[in-house]
């Protein structure tokens, strides 16, 4: 028996992990399924809450970090980026 | 190209202010099915380079299947109304996605991070085929042109809620700003799909090129404000500051601010308003009238 990781990224709309899903992505170590870009438009979960309850584990979540000064309106990248695993067997 | 195209072939202000919202427009099955029974063989063939910043005017044989293509009425139209007169040919490809290829590309915008925030080059993308959800139509995140990043680094992003996985029926152009997000998605299907691209520099301010009869319609404001279900809430809110920031210089209209959020952050009175004892320069008229 060999243990691989599945990794989950949820994207929320706010700091919080109660926050809706607005983007994901996924890893997954086993090979069993290749997920990739546009495979789909349903979000795995609603909140990133509910993920936890799926028995996801939180293993990074996004820190909060001030704007840059002069840089107060620009936007960027997904700023609340959340990352789960899940172990499983091989 | 270089006659004024007729008004009706322009696009209108509500179509624009979509493309400065959504940072792309379609037009569905504009090119007629005579070229694109064509198209296929031509661009499996292949299309002629052009140096960089080639004359739209000089880039393709007068005749040619793309010289045909970016002259029809709507697209030449729709291309005068974003670039103005005489842009040049930044480069053009044809790009293929092969039958169960088995890869998607990551999600990128193209060239290098370009942050221009009053002018911007302009993406036709042309599908000669019916594009079917199992050909991997090309993936594009409406009103992602905005942010600053910088070609793939957004690889990681796989799916974002209200993402547009394109089908379309054959003969469609789509008009993209340079700084859309978007990829080339698995073509799960036994069909190759083309796709050919130009990319549009202008060569004038573009301001009020389209056409501005229906400039102050409430479906204008209601275009701009329109958001996206993979915006944070937050920052929903510093893309629309961004967006009216471009529609006013692409209008000239400095007081367009339907939701006063670029005003409110910009307000910076310079009136001093002080008691006249903190004064002293103040004459005294307490006893003028006395």
């Amino acid at each position: 028996m060999t243990v691989r990781q599945h990794v989950l990224v949820l994207y929320l709309a706010s700091s919080g992990l109660d926050a809706r899903v607005v983007g994901w992505s996924s890893y997954d170590g086993t090979g069993r399924t290749d997920p990739t870009t546009g495979d789909g438009d349903v979000p795995p979960y609603e909140t990133g809450v509910d993920a936890l309850r799926d028995g996801w584990r939180m293993v990074q979540a996004s820190q909060l970090v001030p704007p840059y000064p002069g840089h107060e309106y620009d936007t960027s990248f997904l700023k609340h980026e959340f990352w789960f695993e899940k172990l499983a067997e091989s | 190209m270089s006659i004024h195209p007729a008004p009706d072939d322009l696009l209108t202000s509500v179509q624009v202010a979509h493309f400065v919202a959504h940072g792309s427009l379609r037009l569905d099955a504009v090119v007629p099915d005579e070229l694109n029974a064509r198209a296929v063989a031509v661009l499996r063939e292949g299309i002629p380079a052009t140096p960089y910043a080639t004359p739209l005017a000089e880039a393709f044989e007068p005749g040619s299947f793309a010289h045909r293509l970016v002259n029809l009425p709507k697209v030449a139209g729709a291309i005068y109304s974003l670039v103005g007169p005489h842009p040049t040919v930044d480069h053009h490809a044809v790009h293929v996605r092969e039958a169960n290829e088995g890869t998607a590309q990551h999600l990128h915008g193209d060239a290098i991070i370009d942050v221009r925030p009053d002018a911007f080059d302009v993406q036709l993308m042309y599908y000669p085929q019916d594009v079917t959800p199992a050909m991997g139509g090309t993936l594009s995140v409406p009103g992602s042109h905005l942010r600053r990043t910088n070609e793939s680094d957004t690889g990681r992003y796989q799916n974002l809620r209200g993402q547009t996985r394109l089908t379309c029926p054959a003969g469609t152009v789509v008009l993209l700003h340079h700084g859309i997000w978007h990829a080339g998605r698995r073509n799960d299907s036994d069909t190759e799909r083309f796709m050919f691209k130009i990319r549009f520099n202008p060569t004038v301010r573009q301001r009020l090129l389209w056409n501005t009869d229906d400039l102050h319609a409430s479906a204008v404001s209601a275009e701009l404000n329109t958001t996206f279900d993979w915006y944070e809430d937050a920052t929903a809110r510093l893309e629309i500051y961004n967006r009216v920031r471009l529609w006013q210089a692409m209008t000239g209209d400095e007081t367009f601010d339907p939701d006063y959020l670029v005003t409110r952050v910009t307000n910076r009175p310079r009136r001093i308003v002080a008691q006249r004892n903190l004064n002293p320069h103040a004459r005294d008229t307490s006893k003028e009238n006395a």
